[in-house]
């Protein structure tokens, strides 16, 4: 189980201290989809971050399997088998979508298993297994490296910020079909995913709707949609 | 031949070889070629007037190879080579050329090699220089290639060439002339560490019509070294140039690009494009998240960004 201790998160800023996350507790249930939402700047992604330990809290604890990680490195959390998707996803010349992939498969991969991570986001393997991570992919192409990358993990955790971002809606509502298959598989992975797609809200399992960097909602899936539309009346 | 292990190692590194390659080849150690081969297609005439060889390639031969790797393993060692190539038209040579200094004295080990190379219309060659120091002793590993290169008219010329390590200051000139229809593409890759200097100074010439260049460079510069990489392309033609520079900077290095274009023609489109910055804090934060350690992240980076 992962979870979440009374994480806080500040940075200064001009004009004094500002609160991005405060007091956040959150278990993250094991074989579920958690789906965390919230308007921009409500400390979505500084959480994911927390989560893969890309930013340290201020004040609080993280906790894998009962053990205390909030001190140890992105590679460490990796090792851990905690897998992280970037909204934003980074281009590295000179290294190629196969290599990429290797790297996440932890190196010596069966080339056919790599294949299959670039097929499961939509794109050919013959196509872009050779290519540079640089400039000269699109976007989207980029994006769905990206998320070939974490699935090629074969995380425990595996935490997607803004899966959504940038890709089309079909390859989109292919990755919502890889969230559910891989929730369907019964390994009892934890898959955390920022958002604000609706599709992805269905096929959660819980939500948390954070706003203004606090828990606004968090619960079963089902209570906590009906509770937002109760408000909305 | 018989190499000890210091040369193998080399002559593994800058030409990939452990014994004599297929082809034509000139083994030169410390000063003194060790090895020479023609074969019916090409000669390998060393010069009578000054170091070096005449190497000519005869017209309308394809898939030949030259291999002309340089050791030195003498500490104080100083040597200019002049190397002419001779390429008739219509043939297609690659030619591996490369320098290794190994240096375990006090004294500079210097080796300058000039090669010009005379490519006849419609040929093509393609040229890899491979450049590489070691050795305990605190003299230095100096290598100074020059590459010239005149291109008759539809002739093609791949110039690949990298400094891997160990080279502790080069001087790289590279010229070359282009005619109606030539192409040239360059590729240079360059490490330098430690107190190293490197500076690249290209001068390309698009005079003939639809004469192509492109010149790519990517350096990583770590600890003290300094770098300067220079391009002049001057389109006097309806011609396309492009030169495009790439730098790592790293701990406390210095690299200084300075391009040039100079257009001498309503019709040349002359491009260049020259980025500097250190290893991007989210390139490292993407490879430690996928499981490598920050070093790991750091050398496949480097690595990648080197090949």
């Amino acid at each position: 189980m992962l979870e979440l201790r009374n994480v806080s998160f500040s940075v200064d800023e001009a004009g004094g201290r500002k609160d991005v996350l405060k007091n956040i507790s959150i278990c993250f249930e094991p074989g579920k989809i958690t789906a965390i939402t919230g308007l921009n700047g409500s400390g979505k992604s500084t959480l994911a971050q927390i989560v893969m330990g890309i930013k340290k809290p201020t004040k609080g604890r993280v906790f894998w399997q009962n053990k205390d990680i909030t001190d140890k490195t992105v590679t460490d959390r990796a090792k851990l088998k905690i897998a992280f998707s970037f909204q934003q996803p980074v281009k590295i010349k000179g290294i190629s979508v196969f290599e990429l992939i290797d790297i996440a498969k932890g190196g010596g991969a069966d080339p056919q298993d790599i294949a299959n991570c670039l097929k499961a986001v939509g794109l050919s393997p013959d196509k872009y297994l050779a290519r540079e991570i640089d400039a000269g992919l699109s976007g989207g192409e980029l994006k769905r490296i990206e998320l070939a990358s974490v699935l090629a993990r074969d995380a425990e955790v595996a935490i997607f910020d803004e899966p959504e971002a940038g890709i089309d809606l079909w390859s989109f509502n292919n990755l919502t079909t890889v969230f559910k298959k891989i929730r369907a598989e019964g390994k009892e992975r934890t898959l955390i995913i920022i958002s604000h797609q609706e599709k992805i809200l269905k096929i959660a399992d819980n939500i948390v709707i954070l706003e203004a960097g606090k828990i606004k909602a968090y619960g079963k899936s089902d209570d906590v949609l009906r509770s937002v539309l109760r408000r909305l009346k | 031949m018989n190499f000890d292990e210091i040369e193998k190692q080399i002559l593994c590194e800058v030409a990939d070889l452990s014994e004599p390659p297929d082809g034509a080849y000139n083994f030169r150690v410390n000063g003194k070629s060790v090895g020479r081969k023609s074969t019916d297609n090409i000669n390998v005439i060393p010069k009578t007037d000054k170091s070096g060889l005449d190497i000519k390639i005869e017209a309308g031969k394809k898939n030949e190879t030259v291999h002309i790797p340089v050791v030195i393993s003498t500490s104080g060692l100083k040597e200019v080579v002049y190397n002419d190539f001779y390429i008739g038209d219509g043939a297609e040579v690659l030619i591996i050329a490369g320098c290794g200094i190994y240096n375990c004295g006090g004294f500079n080990s210097v080796h300058d090699g000039v090669h010009r190379f005379f490519v006849g219309k419609n040929a093509r060659i393609k040229y890899v220089e491979k450049h590489y120091g070691f050795g305990p002793g605190k003299g230095g590993r100096i290598l100074n290639p020059t590459t010239e290169v005149y291109l008759s008219e539809g002739s093609e010329a791949f110039l690949e060439m990298e400094q891997i390590k160990g080279v502790d200051s080069t001087i790289r000139t590279t010229k070359a002339v282009l005619q109606d229809n030539a192409k040239i593409f360059i590729k240079e890759r360059l490490m330098t560490h430690g107190r190293q200097t490197a500076k690249s100074d290209y001068e390309i010439e698009l005079a003939g019509k639809d004469s192509v260049a492109d010149i790519t460079s990517r350096s990583v510069a770590q600890d003290r070294s300094m770098q300067t990489f220079s391009s002049k392309i001057i389109g006097a033609n309806k011609c396309r140039g492009h030169s495009e520079c790439d730098a790592i900077i790293m701990d406390s290095a210095q690299v200084y690009a300075i391009p040039s274009l100079d257009a001498r023609n309503v019709d040349a489109e002359l491009i260049h494009e020259a980025a500097i910055g250190k290893i991007a804090g989210e390139q490292l934060l993407k490879l430690m998240s996928l499981g490598l350690g920050r070093s790991d992240a750091e050398s496949r980076i480097i690595n990648g960004f080197l090949k």
